[in-house]
């Protein structure tokens, strides 16, 4: 039977030749990931299930970086756990600060998922690594502390949704947009219980950091995951850098889909979320008058060096809009320093940015940049809820980087044109 | 298991930062989290709710974050179960690994209005709205997913699970 490439995926990992969408299955996990928000109530139901030791506590990965560097003392509390139970159980894979990143910029980077991978996380952007080809999804912590005892965990297998994505890419136009755009499309459960399947020739043409933008957004249109299928840039990407073996899989012809969606993209613009759902979507252009307060250039969607070039570029020789901040967060310590070598930063620093060490920070309201009621913030996070940010009465809109870059040097939400 | 209560009405989409903020989730104590249940929503929610009252929401609830703090906020809040048109992805499996009971039918989501008199047969999957003598059906449960309830929750089924492997039967 022709299979998807998410089906096939599953199959492998259930120790089967095929599966169907609906069926209820077993799989094998190649890594489950946690962070300092969802391990803490991991590792105390994990205590509960009478195992003495993580499945593999090589498999097993913890990365501080929602509250962290510690925000608070509550918040270091919930890191001193994670920091605990890592040392205790010997696992290879925690990150602590100074040494960490954005969980989904991280793992990616270190070589820790990789094509083929079945990957679960406490958190629901895990799904960032279909990105590379694999099967990767977002769960709860009582889901992670049973795959860390068991190495395994269940799952329904979902339909897939095929979008097709033809035409050449204008300029400053991105896997942001694309997801973006789709979202726009399908609604914030258009994907509901799905796989999203990305394909054609403008998303064979993205880099790997555009491809993990796309991928890290399949949740918002409340997919199960997200998926591209591996090809050279995929491999180049993996080379040298996976730490496990790796296995490319594509979807047979005459896969069955629940839908396919075709869209030409050659003349799409930069597309901007409203508040306040992520599928509130408009072109740049048509934005109109919205002026800012803040904007934020970092997170697991656009923390990336393909991120950082594109809003230095936009940021080069120009300055900060008198009345905004500008706040630039490396997704990863290697990106910062990537970003230090190539003058990155002092083009930020000169613009009247703050560049921040790693962290998820203002992207869920955290801390490094809470808005006030009534401010504007232009993000290139991934989520624009009520409150997502800050107080509830204030506003956050969704773009690329390029876009947010040349919104805080005017003052209000525009394109990079009106100022390159 | 039956449950029956004062009924809170909720519209489509209501995310996880609405059920518990981001900037209480630096712990995760059951009664802190409750304290703050549905603040984004409506701030006068976790002040006004008696043990044992429903939470009715359109599609969607639950969507966004991974966060097992929102159910753990309602569960521990004292609602006694969410019914809504759908549920988000990770939502549906987190409550029901925590054991918040939550029941899918769009039927008793357009038709419940705030306040209504709701009583609910678990087993059957029957929803009774006693204010407007209505009947609705929930979206059956997987048998897979009524072996987690039955367990008590994920945990104690993984537990279970466990000690029958070592126990080699
Ligand atoms: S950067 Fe934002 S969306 Fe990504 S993991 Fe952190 S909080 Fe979640």
């Amino acid at each position: 039977m022709p299979m998807t490439i998410t089906e096939k995926i599953l199959a492998a990992h259930a120790g089967r030749d095929e599966v169907s969408p609906g069926e209820l299955i077993n799989v094998k996990v190649d890594l489950a990931l946690g962070n300092d928000i969802t391990a803490p109530v991991a590792i105390k139901e994990f205590g509960r299930t009478g195992v003495a030791e993580v499945f593999d506590r090589e498999r097993v990965a913890l990365v501080p970086d929602h509250f962290v560097p510690n925000k608070d003392i509550k918040s270091a509390e919930q890191a001193k756990l994670l920091r605990d139970f890592a040392r205790r159980q010997g696992l290879t894979n925690y990150f602590e600060v100074g040494r960490m990143g954005i969980e989904h910029c991280l793992l990616p980077e270190q070589g820790l998922v990789g094509p083929g991978d079945l990957v679960i996380g406490a958190d629901s952007h895990t799904c960032t690594y279909g990105a590379l080809g694999a099967f990767s999804t977002g769960v709860g912590s009582t889901d992670l502390a049973a795959a860390m005892a068991l190495g395994e965990t269940w799952l329904k297998v979902p339909e897939t949704l095929k979008f097709v994505y033809h035409g050449a890419l204008p300029a400053w136009v991105g896997g942001k947009d694309l997801i973006l755009y789709t979202i726009g499309q399908t609604g914030v459960d258009g994907a509901l219980y799905m796989a999203m399947e990305f394909t054609g020739p403008a998303v064979a043409s993205l880099s790997m950091d555009g491809r993990l933008t796309m991928a890290n957004m399949a949740v918002e249109a409340g997919a199960k995951n997200g998926i591209v299928p591996p090809d050279e840039i995929t491999r180049r990407y993996v080379e040298g850098r996976a730490k496990r073996p790796y296995q490319f899989y594509a979807s047979d012809p005459g896969a069955r889909y629940a839908r396919v969606y075709e869209f030409d993209v050659s003349k799409l613009e930069p597309q901007v979320a409203f508040p306040h759902l992520p599928s509130n979507v408009r072109p740049v252009s048509e934005a109109g008058r919205v002026e800012i307060q803040q904007a934020v250039i970092g997170s697991c969607t656009n923390g990336r060096m393909e991120d950082l070039r594109l809003a230095a570029k936009v940021l080069q020789g120009k300055k900060v809009h008198p009345d905004v901040r500008l706040i630039v967060i490396p997704g990863t310590q290697e990106i910062y320093r990537t970003a230090l070598k190539e003058g990155l930063v002092e083009i930020f620093l000169d613009a009247g940015a703050a560049v921040s060490t790693p962290t998820c920070g203002p992207c869920l309201g955290g801390y490094m940049g809470i808005l006030a009621a009534g401010e504007r913030c232009i993000a290139t996070t991934n989520r624009n809820f009520v409150g997502r940010m800050g107080h509830p009465q204030s506003e956050v809109y969704l773009s690329n980087p390029a876009v947010a870059a040349a919104s805080a040097i005017l003052g209000r939400i525009a394109g990079p044109q009106e100022v390159c | 298991m039956k449950l029956q209560g004062k009924t809170w009405k909720f519209g489509d989409d209501v995310d996880t930062d609405a059920i518990i903020p981001a900037r209480y989730l630096n712990t995760s104590e059951p009664a802190e989290l409750a304290a703050h249940c549905m603040e984004d929503a409506d701030p006068a929610f976790a002040g006004r709710v008696r043990p044992g009252e429903m939470i009715v929401a359109g599609r969607n609830f639950g969507c966004g974050s991974s966060r097992e703090h929102a159910p753990i906020a309602i569960k521990a809040a004292g609602v006694s179960c969410v019914i809504a048109a759908t549920f988000a992805r990770i939502f549906y499996r987190n409550a029901f690994n925590i054991g918040l009971p939550i029941f899918e039918s769009p039927a008793a989501a357009e038709k419940i209005q705030a306040g209504d008199e709701v009583a609910v047969d678990a087993a059957a999957g029957t929803i009774y709205n006693l204010t407007r003598g209505e009947e609705y059906r929930a979206t059956p449960v997987p048998p897979f997913m009524q072996e987690i309830i039955a367990a008590g929750g994920l945990i104690d089924y993984v537990a279970r699970r466990l000690t029958r492997e070592k126990n080699g039967m």
